[in-house]
């Protein structure tokens, strides 16, 4: 897992640039390259892109390789500021607070993956058929989302919460089984929450593929490969998607920012990981408790899950002006 | 147009109904009650909960019961006036909740909502200002510092949670310097803090889309044609810019607008201000079914109707749309 949450910015980035060489299709070739120069040229989207990639190596490695535990307490050194032992201080509980922000970023980076793949593959899937057959079908399932999107969401995840608890400590359970997951236990419950979380998360993508698909069905290639007689699922997915991709790769990279952003939200219900495994969220939770006597507490959890957040978001943004076609005539 | 708000009208009875059920069936499927947490009671007093909250009908019962008070029978919207009784203006009856013994949800919606409207309606006047004023000046001073400088202020209102903002806006602005209050809800110093996190946390989308929005308009023939007549810069961004740049604006304050108003968890909390963004949640931990219903549609009604002001008002702003 911690392979995955290293990859997930240098994949996005891939992404970009990866379909030229691979696979060379009719049309897509100079688009993707031209959004690739044009993203290098983008010192902000580059340095978010960086900043993300050596966060998430950090949370990955470092962890290991230096011995750091974030459960290892010292109850005498109680809350101390910054030294040298400890660079960013430690916590009431005289843990060591840089090890818990990086264990923190494997759950928080994790969560903001999975529940954007979750969104991602219903998204993209309910979009492209609502916009493609329209009519009907697509009122309907439009006017689901509608229904879905006037539920206030915050009420459903609780209950979602105290409805999936059994379930979650089975799983949580079967997966402490393997040695990978051995010491993080809590991490089964996260993982299923947001898998939940991102069975919500889907609405804003299923829209936004809707409304391209609905623009590309009018094009004349469309119209040539239904002439040519080609079944429906192939020009959806061989000929509409790929040229919607632009949009789907940068609301992506969008989502995972609000998705770590809701987990925090989450943990500040008391709803996140269970101590003493932590997410930033609930480091976040903890410092604002405690920031009046022990600043840093809350100081460096913040400005960690801030960054990150920057980070991605500039990422995000450079890849829309990038891959923006309208941005690319001027 | 009267004849479009009217078919929306209708359009949205149905979704309410929809909400409405999901929400009673999903709460009675959970395992655990609103009597479970409490400490155990004699039978007797739990038969006499049970009937007093008519717990021992059979399911469909309750909820056909339920619908029905839920109906509108009356119209007195003057009654509104004097406290938010919906009861008495509408003959909406929410029921009692159970987890504020004698207390209606009719009561608690009537006392908590205004709170939460006026801290909905600060707040969101305080992000119009700012994401607004952000937004034109980026656009029009595109790539340049200014441009930056507003970019990345809505961007650290977009990355910094409010949860964050709020703690240290009340450490620097409360405690040390003693500017405002840093809880309660009685004079206007305990109104600034929280209009003004929960409000820079709505100006930052605000300030993003208005920037998109105006790039996008500013690069169109009709801008060019409106600069080559020789209209003023000033007259091009206000009068011809404007109106197209803020479409994706409006379009994201139907639902921002229904969530700010209804009451926000984390600032109502952080601030210690009885509004009703806490009783949302809580009433939900407390398993309270009748105030998770009230203020679940209360908050769908909210949704819908900002959603249809949306509606009307791109209409307006963009004459190639027409209400169909």
């Amino acid at each position: 897992m911690s392979s995955r949450s290293g990859s997930t910015p240098s994949s996005s980035l891939n992404n970009s640039a990866a379909p030229s060489p691979a696979e060379p299709p009719e049309r897509g070739h100079s688009l993707w390259s031209d959004a690739w120069h044009r993203l290098r040229q983008n010192r902000l989207a580059v340095a978010g892109g960086c900043l993300v990639a050596a966060l998430a190596l950090a949370c990955a490695f470092a962890p290991g390789i230096f011995h750091l535990s974030y459960e290892e307490n010292n109850l005498d050194l109680g809350a101390a500021p910054p030294s040298a032992q400890h660079w960013l201080g430690t916590d009431t509980l005289g843990r060591d607070l840089l090890a818990r922000i990086l264990y923190g970023g494997r759950i928080s980076m994790m969560v903001g993956l999975v529940a954007t793949f979750v969104a991602l593959t219903i998204g993209v899937t309910y979009g492209a058929v609502a916009g493609y057959f329209g009519g009907k079908l697509d009122a309907l399932m439009m006017r689901i989302v509608d229904i879905i999107y006037s539920l206030p969401f915050t009420i459903f995840v609780i209950l979602l919460v105290v409805m999936l608890k059994d379930p979650m400590g089975k799983f949580d359970n079967w997966l402490a089984g393997y040695a990978f997951f051995a010491n993080s236990r809590g991490v089964g419950k996260v993982l299923l929450l947001f898998a939940a979380i991102g069975a919500v998360e889907w609405l804003t993508m299923a829209r936004i593929v809707r409304s391209q698909i609905m623009a590309i069905k009018k094009m004349e290639y469309i119209e040539a490969a239904r002439s040519l007689g080609l079944g429906r699922a192939r020009i959806i997915f061989r000929h509409m998607l790929p040229n919607a991709l632009g949009p789907i790769v940068v609301y992506a990279t969008l989502t995972i920012p609000s998705v770590m952003l809701l987990e925090s939200f989450l943990s500040f219900l008391g709803l996140g990981v269970d101590a003493p495994m932590s997410s930033w969220g609930t480091l976040i939770k903890d410092g604002s408790e405690k920031m009046e006597e022990f600043w840093w507490l809350l100081v460096f959890p913040g400005l960690t899950f801030s960054l990150t957040l920057f980070s991605l978001n500039f990422l995000g943004d450079g890849l829309r002006d990038a891959l923006d076609i309208r941005a690319a005539k001027d | 147009m009267l004849r479009f708000i009217a078919r929306r009208f209708l359009e949205a009875i149905p979704v309410i109904f929809v909400i409405i059920t999901m929400t009673f069936f999903m709460q009675r499927f959970v395992p655990g009650g609103p009597f479970t947490a409490e400490k155990s009671v004699p039978p007797e007093i739990q038969r006499n909960l049970d009937a007093y909250y008519h717990l021992n009908d059979p399911l469909w019962k309750q909820y056909t019961d339920y619908l029905w008070d839920l109906c509108p029978k009356a119209f007195h919207p003057g009654a509104l006036r004097h406290g938010f009784d919906l009861k008495a203006a509408f003959g909406i009856d929410l029921r009692p909740s159970f987890k504020y013994a004698n207390r209606t949800v009719n009561e608690i919606i009537a006392d908590k909502l205004p709170v939460s409207l006026e801290l909905g309606g600060l707040a969101l006047g305080v992000a119009l200002i700012l994401g607004l004023t952000a937004g034109i000046l980026a656009a029009i001073r595109k790539n340049s510092w200014l441009d930056y400088l507003c970019s990345s202020v809505s961007m650290t209102g977009l990355c910094v949670p409010t949860f964050v903002l709020g703690p240290l806006a009340v450490l620097a602005f409360a405690i040390h310097f003693h500017w405002f209050s840093a809880s309660g809800w009685y004079t206007w110093q305990d109104r600034v803090l929280p209009a003004l996190v929960l409000g820079i946390a709505y100006a930052a989308p605000i300030a993003r889309l208005t920037r998109g929005g105006m790039l996008e308009v500013l690069s169109q023939d009709y801008i060019r044609t409106a600069r080559a007549k020789g209209a003023s810069e000033t007259r091009v961004i206000l009068r011809h810019a404007l109106r197209g740049g803020l479409l994706p604006v409006v379009s994201f304050l139907g639902p921002a607008s229904a969530g700010v108003l209804t009451g926000s968890f984390v600032i109502e909390t952080i601030f210690q201000i009885p509004g009703l963004g806490r009783e949302f949640v809580n009433s939900a931990f407390n398993r309270d079914y009748m105030l998770v219903l009230g203020t679940v549609t209360l908050y769908a009604v909210f949704i819908i109707f900002f959603n249809l002001a949306v509606d009307v008002l791109q209409v307006w702003l963009n004459p190639k749309l027409q209400f169909e």
